[in-house]
């Protein structure tokens, strides 16, 4: 019995590393949704080295010799999880792999998500098995800011292997959730302890953030600051290169959000927005994209007013909108994006335009769209394998091409 | 804007469609029929009265009776009202942290009935739930067997047995939730099954000694509201709705089962898929969760969507449930079509979510399937039950539609929005809000 373990567990291992390498691989799709133009009929798509060498008309391209041919339904780019906590948030829910928030300060956004994220958590695979190439994870929506987020493909190998942008955002929340007496907020910090409060802090976080710059350009050396790293990052927001995320939910704290883009000239991503449609005028006319909160997401507290049409209204105002698995801190320990997207396209977003929120819109948003999100010669060899409709619940994914690493870990 | 005439003539008309709908047959004709008890009908008709299936078949065999109010549900789908053995809707309660056994407390005493998750339930097509107090206890509480009928209290939601008590089952647990480690909360598994046993043990001496009794007051023992649920139990009269997990935990509850002669069926069933022999030799039912990821708590972090398929093949009677709010109750059908996908037939899991869990509450001579004689609970979906594109249009309880998409005030429980927290404003007859009355006037009145 023992032997059998050990001998399969072996084999399983020389699998994976035998399989951990990009292959030359012809997909054929009887429907390939490239996302960038019409969808393909009867299509082959070339991979080698990890990326998309050609695409087409089964007529129109020629498979070189030695090429692995695997064939499917339906074949979409690999999926996009605009944020998620997989890989801080992990499997077992024990302290010992939860990692999504540091609880002795209400502001840290020095923590970065390089730092914490194990590839190897079960979760990772679990998305990945679902077609789910590339993530926005870090830290998550329960302090003020509680930390960074990276954008990492789901290779599973490590988180330097991995990232494809390691600084991607910084995670504010506004809100209930961001405050200290918030459940499972950080209990050490006293403030913010209500709406106004947790505002004021940020404003003075971002203005000592802008008093630094200042001071870092004096001419004499020795009266410039010491570094430090949380200034660093903010400073990072402020130049627009590692936007805020700030997740809002009731309609005050989406303006609150908003407002202090507009006092320090932010570049914002949106977050959560339950509350969108009685501000979607708003959102609009700012300009900010919206990476909205999963439609099976729970409705209690800041979250009482969500709708399964929040993606789609959103859609049609003609504001920018990605999906997401976010964070949960109990069963379902992490969303499948697929499936948040598949809500939504039943419920006013529509097929094509919920595959976007979890393909090539995701990719825009997240600002990886030259290399990932759509299928189109050049890019990463990121692609999704169904034997029918990947939206419906009985539909199967039946492999994951990540940078042309063929993942298929059975029909799921 | 508001005149009275107006709203006289909405309550009129509101008030006539209600009336109707008790007194004339309702006849469902053109909609693909799936009665659960037998193969789907392709173009089928059912006929309700008096809060009763009187027929159900194929359009060619079906008599239509000429008072009959006809309702064309061409291109949709009927199927039974859906059954959740294990929800916790209404915001009920049991137990309370001073002790881990305390089968005194009903759900009955603490259920809102007007909560807005009993609305969305509606929405998700769930006409009878078990509503449970929680797994924090090893005995937390007697469970309520509901009907979703349009509802002013909780009386309004019971189903009555033939004895006139209320239909429910009682809440136990183990595994992880209860080891409390205090309060006199058992602190590990062993302690969990010892305290579990010296209850059952007292329950039979209480029953015992009023058997001896023999009716002479004078030796019946004083009244114990906990012992005599718990010799409901110990009768058969009273199914043990259990809580557990864990492979060894599953084993622990057929064990105790066996010892006391219990009924019992198991939920959330995490790990049956180890233990799906087992499980099918003691014959004990499973209700299970079907989760988007496993873990999030120790106990499952080896769940598997495939254990319905498994149990299945061995054999075990499978409903699911939603736990609501774990799951949420208006994607039920989402479970069944999940355990499709891993494995499960597709009759299987239709009847998982009806027929299978009708048995599993002791319900299936009213409920759970479209036959004759049956409560006329059903469903009108757009399209197929187990499609994400599939939208639940009617919700039909007792011949009384409590339902429907088409309603702005349903459309808002069912896909949410601000207002879909609040209360439920209920909306027939005599407590009809003016806003439903004037909408109500405009659309020319109920259909």
């Amino acid at each position: 019995m023992k032997t059998i373990t050990r001998f399969s567990l072996l084999v399983t291992w020389l699998i994976a590393l035998g399989g951990a390498h990009a292959e030359n691989i012809a997909v054929m799709g009887a429907t390939i949704y490239t996302m960038a133009g019409a969808p393909l009929k009867d299509g082959v798509i070339l991979l080698r080295d990890g990326k998309i060498t050609a695409l087409g008309p089964k007529a129109s391209v020629k498979i070189p010799e030695g090429y692995r041919i695997l064939q499917a339904a339906v074949v979409t780019p690999g999926l996009i999880d605009a944020h998620a906590t997989v890989g801080l948030s992990g499997l077992l829910n024990q302290a010992q792999d939860q990692d999504m928030l540091e609880k002795s300060s209400a502001v840290q956004p020095e923590l970065r998500a390089l730092d914490a994220y194990n590839a190897k958590d079960p979760l990772v695979r679990w998305v990945r098995s679902y077609g789910v190439t590339t993530v926005n994870t870090g830290h998550a929506p329960a302090a003020l800011i509680s930390g960074q987020t990276m954008i990492v493909k789901t290779f599973g190998r490590t988180a330097d292997e991995d990232v494809i942008n390691p600084a991607a955002m910084t995670a504010v929340t506004l809100g209930r959730n961001g405050l200290t007496n918030a459940e499972g907020g950080p209990a050490a910090s006293k403030s913010p302890g209500n709406r106004s409060k947790a505002v004021a802090m940020l404003r003075a976080e971002l203005i000592k953030a802008q008093e630094y710059a200042k001071k870092r350009e004096a001419k004499d050396e020795s009266k410039r600051p010491a570094r430090d790293l949380k200034t660093e990052t903010l400073l990072r927001a402020l130049a627009g290169v590692q936007p805020l995320l700030i997740t809002a939910n009731r309609q005050q704290d989406i303006i609150s959000a908003l407002r202090l883009a507009q006092e320090f000239n932010l570049k914002i991503v949106l977050d959560g927005c339950a509350d969108a449609p009685m501000v979607l005028a708003q959102i609009k006319a700012s300009g900010f994209p919206v990476i909205v909160h999963p439609t099976m997401q729970r409705s209690y507290e800041d979250m009482e007013n969500l709708s399964v049409e929040t993606a789609g209204k959103l859609q049609a105002a003609g504001i920018p909108i990605a999906l997401q698995s976010s964070y949960e801190a109990y069963v379902p320990k992490t969303r499948v994006v697929l499936f948040e997207a598949a809500v939504a396209a039943a419920h006013g977003l529509g097929f094509e335009a919920a595959l976007a929120s979890i393909t090539s819109g995701a990719a825009q948003l997240l600002g990886i769209a030259d290399r990932t999100g759509s299928l189109v010669v050049g890019k990463d060899a990121d692609l999704a394998l169904y034997d029918g409709d990947p939206f419906e619940y009985t539909s199967h994914c039946t492999g994951t091409i990540v940078g042309g690493i063929v993942f298929a870990d059975g029909a799921h | 804007m508001l005149n009275r005439p107006l709203l006289c003539l909405a309550a009129l008309l509101g008030l006539t469609a209600s009336v109707n709908a008790q007194e004339k047959p309702q006849v469902f004709t053109g909609a693909q029929i799936i009665p659960i008890s037998g193969a789907p009908i392709a173009r089928g008709v059912l006929v309700v009265a008096g809060g009763k299936i009187i027929a159900v078949g194929a359009a060619d065999k079906i008599a239509i009776p000429a008072d009959a109010e006809i309702h064309d549900v061409t291109g949709k789908v009927l199927m039974p009202g859906l059954v959740d053995s294990h929800s916790h809707i209404g915001s009920g309660s049991g137990g309370d942290g001073s002790g881990p056994i305390q089968p005194e407390t009903r759900v009955l005493d603490s259920l809102d009935a007007r909560d807005a998750s009993i609305q969305k339930a509606r929405a998700g097509g769930i006409t009878t739930v078990n509503v449970m107090p929680g797994s924090g206890h090893l005995i937390s509480g007697q469970t309520l067997y509901l009907k979703l009928r349009e509802a002013r209290t909780v009386d309004d939601l019971l189903i009555k047995l033939p004895d006139g008590t209320n239909a429910g089952g009682l809440k136990m647990a183990n595994g992880t939730n209860s080891m409390r480690g205090a309060n006199g909360f058992p602190g590990t598994r062993a302690k969990s099954a010892a305290l579990v046993r010296a209850e059952y043990i007292k329950a039979q001496e209480y029953r015992d000694k009023i058997k001896r009794a023999n009716g002479d007051a004078e030796k019946l023992p004083p009244r114990d509201l906990a012992l005599e649920k718990m010799s409901e139990v110990l009768a058969g009269q009273r199914i043990v709705q259990n809580h557990t997990h864990r492979h060894d935990d599953i084993l622990t509850v057929l064990r105790l089962a066996q010892e006391f002669g219990f009924k019992v069926v198991l939920h959330h069933v995490s790990e049956g898929w180890r233990v799906a022999p087992e499980i099918a030799a003691a014959q004990a039912p499973c209700s299970v969760i079907m989760i988007d990821s496993p873990g999030g708590k120790l106990e499952t972090k080896d769940a598997d969507w495939r254990t319905p398929a498994i149990l299945e093949q061995a054999g075990v009677l499978v409903g699911f449930h939603t736990d609501d709010p774990i799951c949420d109750s208006r994607r039920f059908l989402r479970s069944a079509a999940l355990a499709v996908r891993a494995g499960m037939t597709r009759q299987g899991a239709l009847a998982a979510v009806t027929i299978a869990n009708a048995k599993i509450l002791g319900l299936d001579a009213r409920v759970g399937s479209l036959e004759p004689g049956k409560d006329a609970d059903f469903i009108v979906l757009s399209a197929d039950p187990l499609s994400v594109y599939a939208h639940i249009e009617q919700t039909w309880v007792e011949g009384t539609k409590v339902f429907d998409l088409s309603r702005p005030a349903d459309h808002l429980y069912a896909v949410g929005g601000a207002g879909a927290g609040d209360s439920r404003r209920a909306q027939l007859c005599c407590f009809t809000s003016a806003g439903d009355l004037i909408a109500n006037a405009n659309n020319g009145g109920e259909q």
